[in-house]
Order: C-alpha cells, then structure tokens, then sequence
C-alpha cells in the first residue's frame, strides 16, 4: 500500500507537468493576447510592443514558461495580469467558496443518489425502478445552465423566496453558512450544480445493485434465511466500490468548479474565474487555477482508490 | 411633592423628544446597487480597465481629471467641462503649449491638497519609466490618450502647461481619461500600484469604503467634494460585477440590486411589466463596418454606396426590439458637428445598378466578425442579417467568425496582413472628433500605425482634419467638422447599420437619474426610496 501511494505521488509530478504545458500552449495557440484587455480596443502597435516588454512577454516561449515554472516551484503563481492581485489568493479565494459549493452539494447529492439507486437496484423492473431510472436520466440531460436559470425565474423572480445570484450583501468575505440570510444565496445553485451527480451515480448504483443482487452469494444468503435487510446490506457493500469510483471522479468535477453554474449564479469561485480568466486570455491566472484543480483531481482520485482498496480487498495495487 | 410628578413629566418629555429625535440621526443609510456587466470590479488605482465601464462607474467616481464630461443633460451628445483644471487656453505664443488653471480648492480624500505638482506628479506615473511611481498598467491605459503628449510643468501651484508633439486642438478631449490619484496615499504605500488600488485615494464625488475583490466595491459620499453640486444624493455606492445578462435582470427582479446595465432586448418587455424603468437614449456608439480600401471591390466608391443602399435598417432595428438607432453615417444625429450626411436609404434597385456599373456582380466580399465583445451588441444575428440584405443586390458576403480579441488583433495589424478581408466589424465610440472619426480616415493614421485599417485616403478630408487641429476657436471649428462628417459620408467610407441606444434597467425606487448621451453617466442626483 504504501509503495503504491508512493508511485502514486510520484506519477503526480509530470501529471502536473503535463498539465501545466499543455494549458501554457493552448493560451498561447488561441489568437489574441493578455495585453488585449490593459489596452484600449484602438491602441496602436507600438503601444503593445512597449506594453509586451513591460511585461516581459516579448520573450520567447520556452523562456517564459521556464521562468514561470521557477516561480511555481518557489511557491509563486505570479500575479494576475488582468488584475495584478497575486494569483495564490485569487484562487485560494475561489476555490474557498467552490469547495462551500461542491461540499453541500456532495452531502446532499452523493447520499440521495446512492438511496435512489440502492432502491431502484433492490426493486429492479418494478415501477419504483423505472421512476428512479427516468429522474436520474433527467438529471443528467437537463442543461444547468438552463435549469438555473428556471429555478432563478420560478424562486427568485415570481415566488420571490430565495435570491438570484451572489454570496449575500456582504459578498464571500463575511459568509456564514449557519446564517440563514446568507444560507439562502447557496440553495439554488446546490441544486442546479446536484443534478447531474445525482444522475450519474444513481444510474451506476443502481447498475451495480442490481448485478450483485443477481449473484449466486445472494440465493445463498437468502436460501440461510438472511432477513432482506442484512441480504441488502451485503448488496449494497459488494456494489460499493464501484459506486466509489465514480463519486471520486463527480468529486473531483464538482471541486473544479462548473463555469455555467457559478456565472449564472454570480457565485465567486473557481469556475467564474476560470471563466474571467479564459476571456481576457489571464495566462497566470489559467495556469495557476488549472494546475491546482488538476491536483485537487488527481489527489481525490488517490483517496478513492486507497479507501477502495481498503474497503475491497480484492483490489490490489502496486 | 410637585416636585417628582414634574420631574417625571420632563423626563417623559425627554424621553418622548428623543424618540422623535431618533429617526434623524439613525436615519436608515441609502444604498444604491448596481449590476455591471464587467466580470470583475474594474482597477480602483487610477485609471479604470474593463473598458468605458470602468470609467462610468469607478474612474469618474473616485476620481476626477483635469477635463469632465457634462452629463447633466439628456437631450445632446455631451461634450467636455472644465474639472480638475478651472479652465484652459492655448499659449498665443505658441500653439502647441496649452496652459490649464487648476482649481484652488481640492483635496483628495486623504486630506492632502490637490496642485500642480501632482499634476507633473501623475503625468510621471503614466509616461516616465524612471519615476519611482511608474506603473506598467497606467501606462497602458494611459497611452492611447497621450500619443501626442510631449511633456507637462508646473507654472506655479495651480497652473500647469502641456506640449504637444504637434498642433492639436482636441488635446483637452484627452484629458478628460487620465485620472488624478493622490501623491500622498501612493507615498505612503512605497508606489506600490497594487496597495494603492486596496485603500485608493482620488477626488471624486465617492470615497473608497470597502472592497472583496472579484465580487463588490462599496463607496460612500464624500461630502467634502468641490462641486457642491455633484455630492451624492445617496449615501452608498455598491458595484457589483455580473457578466450574465440573464443574472442581472433576475437580481433586479428580486429585488437584490437597483440599477443594472445592458438588460438584453428579450428580457425588455419582462422587466417593464414588473414594473422596472428601462431607459435608453442615443450616445457616441457606431456599429459599422470599417473597409479595405485598397485590396478588393471596395477600393470602388460605388460598391460601398451599393453596400450602404442595400441595407434596410429598420428591419434591423425591429430585430433588435427597438433599442436601436438606425446607422446612416458615422456619429448619431445628436451630435453638433452632424451636419447633412447623404443619407443612404434601404434601395435595392439602386444597390443593384451600382454593382452593374461596377462591374462586381456578383460582387464577392469577406466580413471578419467578432461572437462577442464591447459595444458588439449581438453581433451574430446583426451579422447574418446584414449578408442576407446584401446577399439580395447581389453580394456574395463571407463571414469570417472568430473570437474579440482576434478581431482587435486584425483591427491593429491594418488590411496590409489581411488582404483577403474586405471589411471588418468593430463597433467604436464617437465621443470626440478624434476618436469619432478622424483616425479612420486620415493618412497618418494608417494601420498598423493607427486606426485607419483599410487605408483610407483623401486628400480633401487630410487637409480638413490638419485645418480643425489647428483651430482652437470653437464656433469656428464646428463647421469644419461638420464638413469632415459630411465628407465622409459621400466618401462612404463605412458600411453603416446602427447606433446603440445604451439602455439600462433601474428598479421604480431609484429617481432622479438623467441618462447623458455618453459612455459615462453621473450617479450623483440619484436618490433610492426606502423598501
């Protein structure tokens, strides 16, 4: 186990790597540049030239992102060029409130849709079944940028009973979660943002219980006179680990922030920076967030194989 | 014995006063929120980004500059006041030194005392890289208004005088861009630009109060400013970034902001029925396309007539649900130096003939359009709508979709590196002569040293523009820039189509806001009704 986490952490450094030169590239590949949002839309070639030297981005491109790979590896993302506030704390900000985002939408998402599916599974073909299976296809076909915008109309515009967009009359600085004034502004976007995960893992729940349920193990356990509940528990262990899986990856998704989310809901994290970010061709600001969500990623994936393995022991690694 | 039941009655008194009194000096604050369409709140450490948004509603706010616009009227294009600087003229001995009189009785809201040596103080900032306060950001900004620039001095504590590289009557018009920050504040945080922007420091009618980067800008009223008649009427300013349409017209819906910019024409009807005031007046916009004047068939003037006549422009107008102009010439018809253009009237019998007698039938032709971006309105469907109309005289149009920044990329680099390209689509601001339409015409302005990116040539309009640069008496100007409109006009040196109407959307509790035919507007006489 521990070779294995040991390769695993090893195998991170050219993941972040590769990550890092490819986000580098691909800015660089997409016309236009970060200079186009300090200049005026008129300014004249000259001026840009000057500006690139200023910024130190007439140099070539291999130098830059060494000189940036430098700064990452003394802890530095840089500073923002759209900004000029330190890229740490953009993201450290965001992602703050992107993590507040996706936990309440992992609490509640992840247990509902394991029900939904653990029912769907244990009564598969029967009405409840078909009704889990028709919502969860719901749920991952409705657009969420569509659906919050709906939800916006029907609670914020007509019934008035939740707010529209942002963090509160504070913003992020102050948000308490406990503090229903301010708990209110997070209800929309959980759901919109819930959708999807609950979709996807109960249809994979709801697939694995229903293959276990199918296995010989359970005419045993049943034919020993096991009560339903602990034949279910059993099931339900068994289906696990791959239900696991597939929770780690939507984790991991809902951690990286959704850009249509957080911009029709005004809500400050990582997916509206991202979103500044790509728009005003923000090279650091990209970068550092890409190369952070790309960690966040990789090390969940790490947590759900090692408490895979831990839960299933037939999973061997390394 | 009378003594207790007349102490208590004075203290019942005391007591009632003070309730009475109460209301007075607990008076709930007012607080006006606005939903910006930037997605972040613009630079706080001068002069502003995120375009003429910036300007309007941080720039102007905590700042002032030596020149102001005049927004207090609805009914005319606005031109410049004096703001910073009392007035200005130009040395009689030397026409390209300006001597301004700065006012005497300003301070920056860190108590310091505005002067002329802030002034050459600021100017280093934008332009002298040796300065200690130099900074990389202000400097671009800055640029676009200072290509004429040569230097500034201190005459004494309250007059300066600006050299130009050559004879420039518009040079206050430029002025009026560069925001004055305050020497002190910038001292006491070592010049770093970055601190500064944290706790700003400016003249403006709005003092900085609090900031959570990324989401909201709260300013209070300074009450301390100059012009007395500008103090807020409200006593909180918050600025919110909102980039989606859709989000700023829910939040003024619910309640949760009270003013939001640039609602989109669908949610118009919606927003009036809920009861919400949606103005729009004419300002200094111009959705045209700008041609290649050299390589292609619209080198010929009676192509570009044909183009211009092809266009029915009330249908645009009616697909873009009314909040248009439509666009005959380059700047709208509010503004003083207007004048008679040829006005290109929806014929497409017209259209036809010109292409015949060009011999460009079918005349094929590539646009190079933008998804997206400032002042673009709603660039696809406009686009497509404009390649139907012309598509019926007889055009072949192609349109080259790419994103904003590549469009600003092609706009910069001149036809020269684009040859293929018969015209591009940017919509630009018209808000001085210079700007409006000098710089896409003259010579010295070919791209990619300037604007003029389909290099444009006519001598009779080059000598225009130099006679108006060198005429500081403004009565006399007039006519020279109305005749420099005109020329243009019969020179179609555009493909015209609209004019933006800037419309804005505030809830019923604001009042009193005068909509200025401008890219800015002042906040100030605006007074928000308790909820």
């Amino acid at each position: 186990m521990l070779l294995h986490l040991q390769r695993r952490l090893l195998a991170v450094l050219p993941i972040a790597l590769g990550v890092s030169m490819i986000c580098f590239l691909l800015v660089y590949l997409a016309p236009g540049d970060p200079l186009q949002t300090l200049l005026p839309p008129d300014a004249d070639a000259e001026t840009v030239a000057k500006l690139k030297q200023l910024y130190g981005l007439d140099r070539p491109l291999p130098l830059q992102y060494l000189a940036w790979l430098w700064q990452v590896m003394g802890g530095d993302l840089g500073q923002s060029i759209a900004t000029g506030r330190p890229v740490l704390s953009e993201i450290r900000r965001s992602l703050g409130n992107t993590v507040l985002l996706a936990a309440v939408a992992v609490l509640i998402a992840f247990p509902l849709a394991m029900l939904l599916g653990t029912i769907a599974g244990y009564r598969s073909g029967g009405w409840m079944d078909r009704g889990v299976t028709g919502t969860a296809i719901l749920g991952v076909s409705l657009p969420n940028y569509w659906l919050g915008i709906v939800l916006v109309i029907l609670f914020s515009v007509e019934l008035g009973w939740l707010p529209a967009s942002g963090m509160g009359p504070d913003g992020s600085g102050t948000f308490n979660p406990l503090h229903w004034e301010q708990l209110r502004h997070i209800i929309l976007p959980v759901v919109t943002l819930s959708m999807i995960p609950v979709g996807i893992i109960a249809r994979t729940a709801r697939a694995s219980i229903s293959e276990v349920m199918a296995q010989d193990f359970v005419t045993t356990l049943r034919a020993n006179g096991l009560p339903e509940r602990r034949v279910l528990r059993h099931a339900v262990k068994n289906a696990l680990p791959s239900v696991l899986a597939v929770m780690g990856l939507q984790f991991g998704a809902l951690m990286g922030g959704s850009i249509l989310v957080e911009t029709v809901f005004a809500w400050p994290g990582t997916g509206f920076l991202l979103s500044k970010a790509i728009l005003t061709r923000d090279i650091p600001v990209l970068q550092g967030t890409i190369l952070v969500l790309a960690m966040i990623f990789v090390a969940t994936n790490l947590a759900v194989d090692l408490f895979q393995s831990s839960l299933d022991p037939r999973i061997k690694r390394g | 014995m009378m003594k207790l039941p007349l102490a208590r009655i004075g203290l019942a008194f005391g007591f009632a006063a003070g309730l009475l009194a109460a209301p007075a000096t607990t008076r709930a604050e007012t607080v006006l929120r606005v939903a910006m369409t930037a997605g972040d709140i613009p630079l706080t450490a001068g002069i502003p980004d995120q375009g003429f948004e910036g300007w309007r509603f941080v720039g102007y706010n905590l700042y002032d500059s030596l020149v102001l616009w005049d927004l207090s009227r609805a009914d005319r294009i606005a031109d410049i006041k004096p703001g910073l600087a009392s007035g200005w003229k130009v040395d009689p001995a030397n026409n390209r030194r300006w001597i301004f009189e700065l006012r005497k009785d300003v301070t920056f809201h860190d108590g310091c005392t505005f002067t002329a040596q802030d002034v050459v103080w600021n100017f280093e900032r934008f332009t002298k890289e040796s300065a200690p306060q130099f900074n990389a950001r202000q400097f671009a900004f800055a640029r676009g208004y200072l290509t004429n620039f040569e230097s500034v001095e201190a005459i004494d504590s309250h007059s300066v005088a600006f050299t130009t590289k050559t004879v420039d009557s518009l040079f206050p018009y430029n002025l009026s861009f560069l925001m004055m920050v305050s020497r002190c504040r910038s001292e006491e945080v070592k010049n770093d630009a970055d601190a500064f922007a944290r706790n700003p420091s400016g003249t403006g009618p709005y003092r900085f109060s609090r900031m959570v980067p990324g989401e909201r800008l709260e300013l209070v009223r300074n009450e301390a400013y100059w012009d007395k008649a500008r103090i807020p009427k409200h006593d909180r300013l918050v600025l919110i970034p909102m980039p989606e349409a859709t989000t700023r017209a829910a939040s003024l819906m619910s309640g949760q902001v009270d003013w939001i910019e640039a609602p989109s024409p669908d949610t118009m009807p919606r927003l009036r029925s809920a009861g919400m005031q949606v103005i729009t007046n004419a300002y200094p916009h111009n959705w045209a396309y700008q041609l290649n004047f050299v390589d292609g068939p619209f080198a010929d003037l009676r192509v570009r007539r044909a183009a211009n006549h092809a266009l029915n422009r009330a249908d645009m107008k009616e697909m873009l649900g009314g909040v248009a102009l439509e666009g005959y010439a380059t700047l709208p018809p509010s503004t003083a130096y207007y004048g008679k253009p040829i006005r290109y009237e929806y014929d497409p019998a017209k259209a036809r003939a010109l292409l015949r007698e060009a011999g460009c039938l079918p005349c094929k032709i590539t646009f190079a359009i933008s998804t997206s971006g400032s002042g673009q309105m709603q660039p696809l469907p406009m686009n497509e709508l404009v390649k139907a109309q012309l598509e019926e005289v007889g055009f072949q149009v192609n349109l080259e979709v790419m994103d904003w920044n590549a469009l600003l990329e092609m706009s910069r680099n001149g036809r020269e590196r684009h040859r293929g390209i018969n015209g591009i689509n940017i919509s630009r601001a018209t808000q001085d002569p210079f700007n409006g339409m000098f710089r896409h015409v003259i010579s010295s302005q070919w791209a990619p040293r300037g604007s003029n990116w389909g290099h444009f040539r006519n001598d009779e309009i080059d000598s225009l523009v130099s006679e108006a640069l060198a005429t500081f008496d403004s009565e006399k100007q007039l006519p020279i820039l109305t005749r420099i409109h005109e020329k243009m006009s019969e020179q179609a040196v555009m493909l015209w189509v609209a004019h933006d109407l800037n419309p804005r959307a505030l809830s019923p509790r604001v009042k009193g806001f005068v909509q200025a035919q401008s890219w800015f507007q002042d906040l100030t006489p605006v007074t928000v009704a308790p909820r």
